[in-house]
């Protein structure tokens, strides 16, 4: 359980946070037309007659999107319904050619399932805590209204209309603003290993309507606000914690939360009401007479699951099972591109753990410097599988496996070829380091004094100076043994 | 010379194809009709431009030897249905001057097919109507007077008025129409003609202004049962655009029709004898059965229970779908749009849609407004449904003892302009026996019957199994071989 609260003056609240997460089917067309859906096109070039509403005009359903939603709700193992059927919520909007969203509401296409947070005791996340979801049902986006084109006019941009949705609706599960920002950001990552969405919150990709209600612990849920279209992990978060402070300061002050729709200010962090619950609009739901329900036949669902990739939790439990501390597997399987980097560097042979700790401290760091992505980073899984290997068979030291490391990532060569070229190679010529040694204890006779008196950790000092002397080249475990002996 | 504009579409085809005449001077021929019937108003846009066009195609084609089916067959089209470069109203203020980008997949099919367009017929504003009097461009007047003496304005049947009209009056020798609740059937009933609407989903929908897209049907409004056929196998077939389109091949309903109906069951539904009804209905109906059994068919009684739930179920129904489908009509992006001085957007779509939908369409845009309403979509919705699936299982159960069903297809003849307009609920009740097949989505045609003590058409409803239009077709022939119907308006326009 979460223990986060605020703290009133009439004593500490819980916090009761759900999430709606709308997140764009990656497809190459729209849900129910033809049209093309990719993001930045110029205004009003992706737009099929269907998308404008056109008389006469009708939806077809597009089988790669419902697909991707039925993938999507496998990944979070929830009952996929074999029978589904859209409905209209009918509104007037500018923005909303068909004067009615196509969306799900009496039967969704995929019913409950849940996902895990992992514990992270550093945010207040004392264990794994499983989430429920209640569904998912896809609809059509609307198009987008763009009201600084003319000093009096609103122009509308329909290139998202009708862009396939999904809705995923979280059960009021979470208990702290950390909780949610968990939840987000798993979502994210098993929506990206499906390949379902692509997770771009800053292009609207994806976005939450974030429900919050505050209680005191133990009592029965308050009401809840409802604020819309949240588009960053770190402003759901405001969003939950300003929301949860204007709760509480309300209810103390002898007030009553209004049942509203409310708005987000990314500047301030702050929410205001958007509508309340009297302006509401009435949607008239209603199954839509242009479309037959949807039936999924066992052939198609198998394809669905067939096609599934490895998803987070089974490739975190993998990494760990191969010796990788959780620490490392968290990292590695956050972001689907670097957790398939890094299977390919397993794939050539590498040590797993060595292996996650060179990624997520060199490679990492380097790629951090260089301002890059592991999608264009310098340096194949194959050549750092190479340069792993030179390490695990003594041929180089840790030490300068980093210079040769930076080396590839300047010339773009192979590791083997920059050690041979450089003379890179370790050496375990015993008699040289027993040279090097002598000549270091020699210079430092007061560490040596101090040694023996029992200052062990003097230790890691000897063997520093020695590798220095060696510029490196040494073999750490040959260093260690002869100066060992010398110091005994 | 024959008039030309006297031929049925078999004939034309036909007679066209044997080199007996022009395709042009059949168009030239229907174009004059047109021009010279301005007094019916049963064109929104004449085309003749168009009519002459296709007609020097099908000449060339009948040099060439690449005669299409419909080849020299002009016709008329409901304003209905989008039509490439010419404007489409759907009789409507909301749509005057829109000129689509687009063709129906309907009338894509028919001018594939070789015909020519005479023009965009009225009909009731969106399709809503049974008399064509809510078309913003003005009543469609029927070409049959009464043989009273007066010279009372009669209706021509709605929502495909302007098809009924002009085919009646030999302004084309078909036309499109399309049926949500009667609309093909009872105006075909009311002008002395024939009409079929086939099984939901055999026409495609795509680029036909909706109405009730659960019901909406298209299909073919001609002179006799043959052209029917003919027709709806130029306009059927399946269409990947329309989500709702039937998967099937289309058959050869022409050259299987027959009107030997040995070994075939009619039933008739007692439900359908309603109280008070004018008895010369009734009449023809009794005259009707006697000419299925001449054919050879058996007569069976049928019992059809959730009949008089039918006209409700689809007052709620239509207007439901309708009160959405007619939501993209704001005036943001295409036909009209009033923008009074320093309005915003909610004032922006009053304005529009006060002025742009006449009260007909208003009325079942509120209708259905209110039906789908949180608190009363259970009570009227979510019931409508459940009584729909009953009148379905009615026809269901009811096919098990017979193969196709024979009926009145409207409680009276035409009727005088004016004389419903006042009672929205009586101009509905024309539609008692028209509803029953739509809400089932099942194939039904009326063929003219005989004539009243008026002296004016009345027609006979067959309805047919889910995709059994030839037992329809055939059933429609068997009648229209017997009751020798021969008569004609006289031409007063």
């Amino acid at each position: 359980m979460s223990d986060y609260r605020i703290k009133g003056e009439t004593g500490e609240w819980e916090v009761v946070i759900g999430l709606e997460v709308h997140a764009q089917v990656t497809s190459n067309a729209k849900l129910f037309s033809g049209a093309a859906t990719a993001f930045g096109a110029e205004p009003n070039t992706q737009v099929s007659l269907v998308d404008a509403a056109m008389p006469g005009m009708l939806p077809v359903p597009n089988r790669e999107c419902i697909r991707q939603a039925v993938r999507t709700g496998m990944a979070i193992d929830a009952q996929i319904n074999k029978w589904s059927r859209f409905d209209r919520k009918n509104y007037f909007y500018a923005d909303l050619p068909q004067g009615y969203q196509i969306s799900q509401l009496y039967h969704p296409l995929v019913g409950e399932g849940s996902l895990t947070i992992e514990a992270d005791e550093k945010a207040g996340i004392a264990a794994d805590k499983v989430i429920g979801i209640e569904r998912i049902h896809v609809e059509q986006d609307a198009g987008k209204l763009m009201h600084d084109q003319h000093p009096t006019m609103s122009f509308v941009d329909l290139n998202r209309s009708g862009v396939a949705l999904m809705e995923i609706v979280s059960k009021p599960d979470m208990r702290s603003p950390a909780e949610a920002g968990a939840y987000v950001r798993k979502l994210r990552a098993i929506l990206r290993y499906v390949g379902s969405c692509d997770g771009n919150m800053e292009e609207g990709s994806m976005r939450a309507d974030v429900n919050v209600s505050v209680r005191k612990p133990g009592d029965e849920f308050g009401t809840r606000t409802e604020t819309k279209n949240v588009n960053s992990v770190r402003f759901v978060m405001q969003t939950i914690e300003y929301e949860a402070k204007r709760q509480v300061e309300v209810l103390e002050a002898g007030g009553t939360v209004d049942q509203e729709t409310r708005l987000f200010n990314p500047d301030t962090g702050t929410t205001r009401t958007m509508r309340s619950k009297e302006d509401a609009h009435d949607y008239r739901y209603f199954p839509d007479p242009d479309l037959l329900p949807l039936e999924l036949d066992d052939a198609f669902l198998a394809e669905c699951r067939d096609s599934l990739p490895e998803l987070p939790d089974a490739k975190r439990a993998r990494y760990l099972g191969l010796g990788i501390s959780a620490y490392n597997a968290d990292v590695l399987t956050a972001e689907v591109e670097n957790a398939r980097w890094f299977d390919a560097l397993l794939e050539t042979g590498a040590e797993p753990k060595a292996a996650a700790n060179w990624v997520t401290s060199e490679l990492f760091g380097a790629l951090n410097r260089l301002g890059k992505d592991i999608g264009d980073c310098p340096v194949t899984p194959a050549q750092a599988g190479e340069l792993l290997g030179l390490v695990a068979d003594g041929t180089i030291s840790g030490t300068i496996a980093k210079q040769v490391f930076e080396k590839m990532l300047e010339t773009g060569d192979g590791a083997a070829a920059i050690v041979d070229r450089e003379g890179l190679k370790q050496t375990s010529d015993t008699g040289a380091i027993e040279a090097e040694i002598a000549k270091v204890l020699a210079a430092n006779a007061d560490k040596v004094e101090q040694y023996k008196g029992g200052k062990e950790a003097l230790f890691g000092f000897f063997v520093g100076q020695t590798m220095k002397a060696m510029q490196g080249k040494a073999n750490p475990q040959v260093v260690n043994e002869l100066l060992k002996k010398a110091l005994s | 010379m024959t008039d030309l504009t006297n031929l049925t579409v078999a004939e034309i085809r036909d007679g066209h194809r044997a080199g007996d005449f022009s395709a042009v001077e059949v168009a030239e021929a229907f174009n004059a009709n047109v021009a010279g019937a301005k007094a019916l108003n049963a064109f929104i846009v004449e085309t003749p431009d168009r009519a002459i066009e296709a007609a020097k195609v099908a000449d060339a084609d009948r040099a060439a030897g690449t005669l299409k089916p419909l080849s020299g067959v002009p016709i008329g089209m409901k304003d209905l249905f989008a039509t490439n470069g010419v404007q489409t109203t759907a009789a409507s203020h909301m749509l005057e001057g829109f000129v689509p980008r687009y063709e129906s997949t309907v009338s894509q099919k028919l001018w594939d097919a070789g015909c020519g367009m005479l023009g965009k017929l009225n009909l009731d504003q969106f399709a809503m109507g049974s008399s064509n009097e809510t078309s913003y461009f003005g009543n469609v007047i029927s070409p049959w007077k009464r043989n009273d003496g007066g010279n009372a304005a009669l209706a021509p049947g709605g929502s495909s008025g302007g098809s009924s009209s002009a085919i009646a009056a030999r302004l084309c020798p078909a036309a499109t129409g399309t049926d949500t609740g009667g609309s093909i059937r009872q105006p075909a009933a009311f002008t002395g003609i024939s009409g079929i609407k086939p099984t939901y989903g055999r026409c495609s929908r795509w680029g036909i202004v909706a109405f009730a897209s659960s019901l909406d049907q298209a299909g073919p409004m001609a002179r006799d049962v043959r052209d029917c056929a003919i027709m709806l196998e130029n306009m059927a077939g399946f269409d990947p655009k329309d989500a709702t389109s039937l998967d099937l091949p289309v058959p050869n309903w022409e050259a299987a029709l027959s009107s030997d109906l040995k070994g075939k069951k009619v039933g008739i539904p007692k439900e359908y004898r309603l109280e008070g009804i004018d008895p010369e209905i009734d009449a023809m109906w009794d005259a009707g059965i006697a000419m299925l059994k001449d054919a050879g068919a058996e007569v069976v009684e049928i019992s059809l229970p959730h009949t008089k739930y039918a006209l409700p179920t689809y007052y709620i129904i239509a207007p439901a779908e309708a009160s959405s489908n007619l939501a993209r009509y704001d005036g943001v992006r295409y036909g009209l749009r009033d923008l009074p001085q320093g309005a915003g957007l909610q004032d922006m779509y009053a304005a529009t849609r006060a002025d742009g939908f006449g009260p007909e369409v208003k009325r079942r845009i509120m209708i259905g407004t209110y039906v789908l309403s949180a608190g009363f979509y259970d009570a009227y919705y979510t019931q409508a449904q459940k009584v729909r699936a009953l009148i379905s299982r009615d026809f269901t159960a009811a096919f098990e003892t017979c193969d196709v069903i024979l009926a009145p297809t409207a409680p009276s003849a035409a009727f005088g302009l004016g004389e419903k307009t006042a009672d929205p609920l009586s101009m509905y009740l024309n539609d008692v026996f028209a509803v029953p097949a739509s809400l089932a989505g099942l194939p039904a045609m009326s063929v003219p019957a005989a004539l009243n003590r008026e002296g004016l058409p009345l027609g006979l409803q067959i309805i047919g199994k889910a995709f059994d239009e030839q037992g329809v077709l055939n059933a429609g022939l068997a009648i229209e071989e017997r009751a020798g119907f021969t008569a004609r308006a006289e031409k007063w326009w």
